[in-house]
C-alpha cells in the first residue's frame, strides 16, 4: 500500500490534477470513510480526490474501504502537523 | 428486487447482508455466499458505535489495532461494504423506543428493527434491486432483541417479511421466500440457539476463519452502563431527550463532573484526550492550567463567573499543582478571548462523589 514520506506525497500532488478535496479533520471513523464514499459517488472514472484526515484509524480504513471497492489509493501520508492526506482515483 | 418468477435458468440471486463486524454477521454472509448468491455488506453508523472512534482517543490506546471490523469482515468475504450514516434518523430510536431499552439506554429491539428497515429501503431501490437481506441473528444470543418471540416482530416491523433470512438459525424458524424459493437450499443452513458461542466457533473454523473478532459488550456504547449514565445525565440537565452528534462524542472522553446542574466540566484524563478536546475549543469555553502541568477541561452548559472559579479550583485539583498553595489557569472562551486567574486547587475530598457522572 503506497503509504509515502510528506515530501513525497507534496511532489505528487503538484504532479496530479485534482478534480476535488475533501476535510474531514476531527472527524473519526468511519466517518471520513462515509464522506469519502458519498464525495467519490459524485466523481468520475479516474478523477481524483484528495482527503485530509485526523484520525490515525483512517490509515487502515481508507485503504481497505478502497481495496473493496475497487478505489485506487495513489498514496497517502503523514503530516508533521499530524494530519493524513490521501490521494485516491476513482 | 428482482422478478421472482422460475424459469429453467434462474438469475443469480442478490442478497444485503447487515455486516456488524462481528463473528456472526461474518458468518451468516459467507453461509449465502457459499450457495452462489451474490451478497454486498451494509453497515450503519449510529454514533454509538463502539467500532468507530474508541481507539482513535487516548494516547494509551495508540497501540491498539485500528481496524474497522466491518470493513475487515467485507474484506475477508471479498464484498462491497455500504457504509450508511443514519445517525441523525437514528435519534428517534434512542429518544423513543417502542420496545423499550435493555438494561441501560440501549434499544435493542427497535435498532434492530429499524436496521433491517433501512436496509430493506436501501437494498429494495431500484439502483441496488437485491432479492433478500441476511443478518447474523441467532435465538436466544441476545436478552432483549435476539429471541424466538422477536425474530417475526423484526421481520413484521422492519417490513422485509419473509426476505429476511437469518442463515444461522434458519432451521429453527419459518420458512422464509429465499428457502421456500430455492434461492437458497434451507438444508444448508443452520439451527444454532442460546448464548453459546461454541457453533459459531466452529462454523468459522469450518469456513476457514482464524481472526474475527469478538468484542466484549457488544458493539454499542448504549449497551455500557457508564456510557449510559452520562447521557441520561445530559438529558436530566437539558430537561428533554436531546443530542447532537458531538455531545454523544465527548460522552466518551475525560471524567465528567457536574458541580451543580446548570454545567459539567469534561476534564481529560491524558494526553490523547487533551488533543481531541483541544478540537472543541471553539465550541467550548475551556480550561487550562498555566502555573502547572494539567488537563485540558471544557465547560458545558450555563455558567457565570462563581460557576468558572468553581471549575478552576476542580481543574486545579487534577493538574500537577493540586497540593500547590495556588494554581494559575487561563480561561478561555469559545470566541477566543481569554484571562488568567488564581485559584486554591480543591482538595480529593471537597470533589464530591455524587458530582461525578
Amino acid at each position: 500500500m503506497p503509504k509515502i514520506s510528506e515530501h513525497e506525497f507534496q511532489q505528487l500532488e503538484s504532479e496530479l490534477s485534482l478534480a476535488d478535496s475533501l476535510n474531514c479533520s476531527r472527524l473519526l471513523c468511519p466517518m471520513p470513510v462515509i464522506k469519502t464514499q458519498n464525495k467519490l459517488k459524485e466523481l468520475a472514472e479516474g478523477e481524483i480526490l484528495k482527503i485530509l484526515c485526523t484520525d490515525p484509524g483512517t490509515m487502515a480504513d481508507i485503504p481497505t474501504w478502497s481495496r473493496i471497492n475497487d478505489i485506487k489509493v495513489l498514496g497517502y501520508a503523514e503530516f508533521s502537523d499530524h494530519t493524513i492526506q490521501f490521494l485516491l482515483q476513482k | 428486487m428482482t422478478d421472482t418468477t422460475t424459469s429453467t435458468e434462474q438469475p443469480q440471486r442478490k442478497a444485503v447482508a447487515l455486516i456488524s463486524g462481528g463473528l456472526d454477521s461474518l458468518l451468516a454472509a459467507k453461509v449465502v455466499m457459499d450457495q452462489g448468491v451474490h451478497v454486498e455488506g451494509i453497515n450503519f453508523y449510529t454514533g454509538f458505535c463502539v467500532e468507530g472512534h474508541t481507539h482513535a482517543i487516548r494516547k494509551k490506546d495508540k497501540e491498539k489495532q485500528k481496524r474497522n471490523n466491518a470493513l475487515w469482515s467485507a474484506e475477508q468475504l471479498g464484498i462491497k461494504l455500504h457504509i450508511i450514516d443514519i445517525s441523525e434518523e437514528y435519534k428517534d430510536i434512542v429518544y423513543n423506543p417502542k420496545h423499550g431499552y435493555g438494561a441501560n439506554l440501549n434499544p435493542c429491539l427497535d435498532c434492530k428493527i429499524f436496521m433491517v428497515n433501512q436496509a430493506q429501503a436501501w437494498a429494495w431501490a431500484e439502483e441496488n434491486n437485491f432479492d433478500f437481506i441476511i443478518t447474523g441473528e441467532v435465538i436466544g444470543q441476545r436478552p432483549k432483541s435476539q429471541r424466538k418471540e422477536t425474530m417475526p416482530i423484526i421481520a413484521r416491523e422492519s417490513g422485509a417479511e419473509d426476505r429476511l433470512l437469518r442463515p444461522l438459525c434458519a432451521k429453527n424458524l419459518i420458512p422464509t421466500l429465499p428457502e421456500r424459493e430455492g434461492w437458497v437450499n434451507r438444508e444448508e443452513m443452520y439451527d444454532f440457539s442460546g448464548r453459546s458461542r461454541k457453533p459459531q466457533f466452529e462454523l468459522a473454523k469450518k469456513l476457514g476463519f482464524e481472526d474475527y473478532a469478538q468484542p466484549a459488550g457488544g458493539c454499542c456504547f448504549l449497551t455500557d452502563e457508564n456510557y449510559s449514565k452520562k447521557l441520561a445525565d445530559l438529558w436530566a440537565a437539558r430537561g428533554e431527550k436531546r443530542y447532537e452528534l458531538d455531545d454523544i462524542m465527548l460522552l466518551k472522553v475525560g471524567r465528567h463532573i457536574r458541580p451543580k446542574k446548570n454545567f459539567k466540566l469534561i476534564v481529560s484524563r491524558e494526553e490523547g484526550e487533551n488533543n481531541f478536546l483541544r478540537g472543541y475549543k471553539k465550541e467550548f469555553t475551556s480550561i487550562h492550567t498555566v502555573s502547572h502541568g494539567g488537563p485540558l477541561t471544557l465547560l458545558e452548559g450555563s455558567f457565570d463567573k462563581e460557576d468558572i472559579k468553581l471549575a478552576a479550583q476542580i481543574v486545579a485539583r487534577y493538574s500537577g499543582g493540586k497540593a500547590a498553595e495556588k494554581v494559575t489557569v487561563e480561561v478561555e472562551n469559545f470566541e477566543g478571548s481569554s484571562y488568567v486567574m488564581d485559584v486554591v486547587p480543591m482538595q480529593p475530598h471537597e470533589v464530591k462523589e455524587k458530582w461525578h457522572v
